[in-house]
């Protein structure tokens, strides 16, 4: 367990964060903004053979709102609808190594909440 | 003022945050509270704890007399003429909705005007915005200027259109701009409109007076000036008082109740249903004798003195942007700020690594923010125990964050 939020590995998905920009007619899209802070994030996805083909997100917030959608982008390519569903908290915020007080859980569950949000269409 | 004596009255500061000495800078939220408040509470709470206006006791009149002295207390603070005329609630919020919701319901009417400004806190808008809802009634905005000062020209344009109300700031919570209340108060009284204060953020660093200023309704709380939670204050004219209906109802607000109905009690009690935060308001009561004792001219000094040195430190940091006047004498210690390439939440993050507490969030201002141009800020903010020896830990600390972020 890393002992500092601010790691290599957050530090460059907050930096170059991965499938950044948006999608022409998704399938799926979400929207969510965090009420603290004024941070948003839109996810959108598309399927091809029911499994997630292409993905992106896009939004402005903190180094750890862009990390955890960044890495939630790598995650659910190839995923089936059933599998986005599925996704828990926990899981989520277990994709990055990084310790998370709880004033910043919020940050790191805005892009979770945006594709839950798209999965709601 | 000797700022290190004072701190030695406040437990909490020495203790350590992630391995670092506290260096509290988010006043302006809730200040810290000394030891005489703390065992002012307790005291009571030991040897005086009963309930208020009821019992024929002596625990009983003990407690109804010191909740009764803090009402005292309190007006003699802000000057208003009798205390009658000092409701005790929960918070500034509360004060504001109970204003709202009793007068505002009253005399606020289809196509009617209400004037607020860009600096309010929501607390100073949502209110009002339900009230023009479920009335029909308009808002209107005083506009700031880059400077983060009320355009008074448009106020007076404003104006001419004959408000009903004029609700504002006496101190912005985010750029700590003092507006010119008794002037502003003037104007509006010319229009013929009531006038709200909220005095949230003036009441705890600077001397207030309610009658030189000459507003309507005046509201605070208690726990951002050394008072425990739960203490809030609203100062009204006795007439505005007199004709508004209750707020709440419950006992003690009340004279005499039947199955028919009920008639309410006198002033301020009329206000004040259900058993109320006494001990708390022992509490305040506490917290305004160490104000007092300290002298509210002395604790603007000190913190004009802090302002004018951390303007100009917080200034040489590279790429940090500084919003609000640059004139410490209208500006309280308040001192909102972005970076460059760094998102609000990073800084206050990194800074609470080295136990530096500051707020990072739109600070119940978005429609501030929205006119900044920014979703966010990271605020620092000081008080009477707020040192230079701090803000140079909070510049250290912002060199550490451009660090992990570089420029």
């Amino acid at each position: 367990m890393n002992t500092s939020l601010y790691q290599q590995e957050m530090l460059d998905h907050a930096e170059h964060p991965r499938n950044f920009g948006t999608l022409d007619h998704p399938d799926l899209q979400g929207r969510r903004t965090n009420p603290t802070c004024g941070d948003e994030i839109t996810m959108a996805v598309k399927f091809t053979d029911a499994k997630v083909s292409s993905v992106a997100f896009a939004g402005s917030g903190c180094s750890v709102s862009q990390a955890w959608a960044s890495m939630l982008t790598e995650w659910v390519k190839g995923k089936t609808r059933d599998e986005l569903t599925a996704l828990t908290q926990e899981q989520h915020l277990s994709l990055l190594d990084a310790p998370l007080t709880p004033s910043r859980r919020p940050c790191a569950l805005l892009s979770l909440q945006a594709l839950k949000e798209a999965l709601k269409q | 003022m000797n700022v290190e004596t004072i701190r030695k009255d406040f437990p909490i500061l020495s203790r350590k945050v992630n391995g670092h000495a506290l260096v509290y800078l988010d006043s302006t939220v809730t200040s810290q509270k000394p030891k005489q408040v703390l065992e002012g509470v307790d005291d009571f709470y030991r040897h005086h704890h009963a309930n208020v206006h009821r019992g024929l006791y002596v625990l009983s009149e003990e407690a109804t007399a010191a909740y009764e002295g803090s009402r005292e207390i309190v007006r003699a603070f802000i000057n208003a003429p009798s205390v009658q005329e000092i409701i005790f609630t929960r918070n500034a919020t509360e004060s504001l909705n109970l204003v709202a919701m009793t007068w505002g319901r009253e005399n606020i009417g289809a196509g009617d005007l209400i004037v607020l400004t860009e600096l309010e806190h929501h607390s100073n808008i949502v209110p009002w915005q339900r009230l023009a809802k479920e009335k029909g009634a308009t808002i209107e905005w005083v506009p700031v200027t880059d400077e983060g000062i009320l355009d008074q020209a448009a106020y007076d344009s404003l104006l001419a259109k004959k408000p009903k109300l004029v609700a504002f700031t006496h101190m912005s919570n985010v750029l700590g701009t003092v507006n010119p209340a008794a002037e502003m108060t003037a104007k509006a009284h010319a229009a013929g409109a009531v006038v709200v204060v909220d005095g949230a953020q003036s009441t705890p660093h600077f001397p207030v007076d309610v009658q030189a200023i000459d507003c309507d309704f005046f509201v605070f709380s208690g726990h951002k000036m050394l008072a425990p939670t739960g203490t809030g204050v609203l100062y009204g004219k006795r007439a505005l008082l007199e004709a508004m209906p209750p707020f709440m109802g419950g006992g003690d607000m009340i004279l005499e109740v039947t199955k028919e109905g009920a008639t309410w009690n006198d002033l301020p009690y009329k206000f004040e249903a259900g058993t109320p935060n006494f001990a708390g308001f022992v509490g305040f009561g506490a917290a305004i004798n160490y104000l007092s004792a300290l002298g509210m001219d002395n604790v603007w000094a000190h913190e004009q003195e802090l302002t004018a040195y951390a303007l100009e430190k917080l200034s040489a940091v590279p790429g940090l942007t500084l919003y609000g006047p640059r004139d410490a004498n209208i500006r309280g210690a308040v001192f909102p700020f972005s970076m460059t390439k760094v998102h609000p939440h990073d800084i206050a993050a990194i800074l609470d690594e080295h136990g530096v507490a500051v707020r990072a969030g739109h600070h119940c201002a978005q429609v501030l923010h929205s006119r900044l141009g920014v979703a966010a800020t990271a605020r620092a903010s000081g008080y009477i125990y707020t040192t230079t020896g701090e803000i140079d830990h909070l510049v250290h600390a912002l060199h550490h964050v451009r660090k992990i972020f570089p420029a």
